[in-house]
């Protein structure tokens, strides 16, 4: 994405918020979503827009599981590793995932095509054990699933 | 919309509403809740929109998209009202049928039917279903009734209607009845809210804040989801009479952002209630005015506890601090706030219009009303449960859940998530409530039920518990991330083959030091999962550290 480009969308994003301190996990959150991370131009903006200095803007951006800093792939795989999903089976579909996509959790595929990431709960329980690739929702999934699934994204 | 001036006009915008309605002309409501749409229920509900304005039934059939009902298990639901059909596993081409047999010619289709496993009958009517029939829905039932992005449709089932009593009755007999009710919060802690209140308003200081907490972080509980996503008006009409009771022109609501469609509803119910004149200036004419403001959380577990919630609203990092100070005295920016669960906040109007003396027979001596739970796991039906405080847990597995798939044997069931204990089978009588948890080592919690069978390795799920603590402790103080960092190291070891005589003394020892040192309710819950299971379920930790065996093969050793 071209600077300016990124700048006009941070711009917009903070000009929906105003002044308010207390906006910035919804403005990390929106300039996350516009952009596809947090890259370190996005932070020192909203900084100066909301008047927040960059040290709280950057430990709000790292104590939170929902923010990135680093670019994410253009399928984001999110693993559910809740309790249902857990005690059926999870960490098998997810360590299935691993090996096929050649990458550990948290990590980019050098094609940047996807990214592995990990999810605490969604709430589909019963479809457990649950992977949402974007915004597809693959219930019931087993390691034997995984190449199979993956397939339909390009 | 017009404003809502007076208790008369809400009566009459209700009358007029119902006055549009035809109670005979049938409602296809489709279940179209985050659990259902994993099923495709979208599609389903585009099927039915599409071939209704193909056949041009318009007049003749109503189509309803409703939230989560509770039976996730059985997915895609549709209820043909008025006659409570129930069709389940509803798939988009399952849908010209149901038009043209059911709506048209009144013909149940079999196929779509329930089936109950126990006298293998198919059932027809939603409430015959073993599932529903033995729950007391006082509070999710509304779900099946109303179309969530729809005011009308809360309001034509008696919506805001405990506001409008409430404006009438002082604050103070307002705290005297929920006191009364006997309502304790459904977050988890079970603190008596009548109490909660009364501190609050009691508290000196002008501004005065209320707090929803709909940060649901329990992995494996979506009760609050649910409620947000399908009946998001109810949480706004308890919040609404709780700050008029406290003294307060100001709310919050702090969702999870992993919650897209509970955010979605829960905005375009505030945008609604404040067209209508229900949140705003002068409410209905009683002279009170209050607003709400929906904030985003960022997805950490510790954000439960209140006063790291009200760290994460003000924009800072969700941090807790100690609670010599009550929150009801210094709170959100310092000033006195009071912070309740989506499910404490939905049960207020119901209290208000049915009364404390009606609310409080329901439930055990001191645990009153409905609670629901989220049973999930290895369980045959998967859903959200509402139960009268004071069901066993044996009914809420069995009659209701439907008991273990796949023949295999009931291992335990862990109450509470991750703050909670894992209850063996000799406990499955213990009647559900705040106290009789607590007694048994695990706690209430907020109402993530995870059953387990006996393929389940308990030194397994008290290292995954452990693990997600870990990640989750926001580490402002030690006990806490050293602690579980050093549990964790344990459980590793003892579930990789590395385990050594006096490990479970080593996690009794440092479990104590969580449970007197910790900063907040995170760290000194945390070991909860591992000290019930080695309570309950020692010689699993036993054959593991001395044979090297994973009693039930989940372990590689």
């Amino acid at each position: 994405m071209a600077v300016r480009q990124q700048k006009e969308k941070v711009g917009h994003v903070l000009s929906k918020y105003k002044k308010d301190k207390s906006a910035l996990i919804d403005v990390l959150h929106d300039t996350q979503s516009e952009i596809g991370y947090l890259p370190r131009e996005a932070l020192d903006q909203v900084s100066d827009g909301l008047g927040v200095p960059l040290s709280r803007v950057y430990s709000v951006a790292t104590f939170f599981k929902a923010f990135s800093l680093e670019p994410r792939g253009r399928h984001l795989i999110n693993v559910c590793m809740g309790t249902a999903c857990h005690v059926r089976g999870a960490d098998r579909v997810l360590e299935k995932m691993e090996k096929v996509l050649k990458i550990k959790k948290g990590q980019n595929t050098p094609d940047l095509k996807f990214t592995l990431e990990t999810v605490n709960c969604v709430g589909a329980c019963a479809l457990g054990p649950m992977v949402i690739i974007g915004e597809d929702y693959h219930g019931e999934m087993t390691p034997e699933k995984v190449s199979e699934v993956l397939k339909n994204y390009k | 919309m017009a404003k809502i001036k007076s208790p008369g006009d809400l009566e009459a915008l209700r009358k007029s509403i119902m006055a549009k309605r035809d109670p005979a002309k049938p409602c296809i409501t489709i279940c179209n809740g985050t659990g259902c749409q994993a099923y495709g229920s979208k599609g389903v509900v585009a099927a039915f929109q599409d071939e209704v304005k193909k056949r041009k039934l318009g007049v003749k059939v109503d189509v309803k998209a409703i939230g989560c009902p509770g039976f996730c298990e059985r997915g895609t639901l549709v209820v043909i009202k008025p006659e409570d059909i129930f069709y389940q596993r509803v798939l988009p081409r399952d849908v010209p049928e149901i038009l043209s047999e059911t709506i048209g010619k009144g013909n149940v289709i079999n196929r779509l039917l329930f089936t109950d496993r126990a006298t293998n009958q198919k059932v027809t009517k939603e409430n015959d279903v073993p599932f529903y029939k033995k729950q007391m829905r006082l509070i999710i039932g509304n779900n099946g009734l109303i179309d969530p992005t729809s005011i009308d449709d809360y309001l034509a089932i008696g919506g805001y209607t405990a506001l409008a009593k409430a404006l009438k009755m002082t604050p103070e007999k307002i705290i005297a009845e929920v006191k009364k009710s006997g309502l304790r919060g459904r977050g988890g802690a079970g603190y008596p809210t009548g109490s909660k209140w009364e501190s609050t308003r009691r508290a000196k200081g002008k501004v005065k804040y209320v707090i929803c907490n709909a940060d649901e972080g329990d992995p494996g509980a979506f009760m609050d989801r649910s409620l947000v996503e399908g009946n998001p008006h109810s949480v706004l009409e308890g919040m609404i009479i709780g700050a008029y009771a406290i003294g307060s022109h100001e709310g919050y609501i702090y969702i999870r952002n992993e919650y897209p469609l509970a955010v979605r509803n829960m905005g375009i119910a505030i945008a609604q209630a404040q067209a209508a004149g229900l949140l705003g200036r002068n409410i209905m004419g009683a002279g009170f005015s209050f607003k709400i403001t929906m904030k985003r959380g960022g997805g950490a577990f510790v954000c439960g506890e209140s006063t790291a919630l009200m760290a994460s609203l003000e924009g800072r990092v969700g941090e807790p601090r100690a609670k010599y100070i009550h929150t009801s005295e210094q709170g959100l920016w310092g000033k006195p706030s009071n912070l309740n669960n989506v499910e404490t906040w939905a049960n207020v109007p119901l209290i208000i219009n049915k009364g404390a003396d009606w609310y409080s027979k329901i439930g055990t001596k001191n645990s009153k009303g409905t609670k629901i739970f989220a049973l999930v796991g290895n369980i045959i039906n998967t859903g959200l449960v509402e139960v009268p405080m004071g069901t066993t847990l044996r009914e809420i597995v069995f009659d209701i859940g439907g008991g273990i798939p796949k023949g295999r044997k009931f291992k335990a069931v862990q109450t509470g998530g991750p703050s909670g204990g894992m209850i063996p089978e000799k406990l499955l009588d213990l009647p559900v409530d705040f106290d009789e948890l607590t007694k048994a080592g695990s706690m209430m919690g907020s109402g993530g039920m995870i059953v387990m069978d006996d393929k389940t390795c308990m030194v397994d799920m008290a290292r995954y518990y452990t693990t997600f603590l870990e990640g989750e402790s926001c580490g402002k103080c030690l006990p806490c991330r050293e602690g579980l960092r050093q549990m964790r190291y344990i459980l590793d070891g003892i579930t990789g083959g590395r385990g050594k005589k006096g490990d479970i003394k080593l996690l009794e020892e440092l479990s104590a030091t969580l449970v007197d040192a910790s900063l907040c309710q995170l760290g000194s819950t945390a070991s909860n999962p591992v000290m019930s299971s080695i309570r309950h379920f020692r010689d699993e930790y036993e054959t593991h550290i001395k044979d090297k065996k994973c009693p039930a093969g989940v372990c590689k050793l």
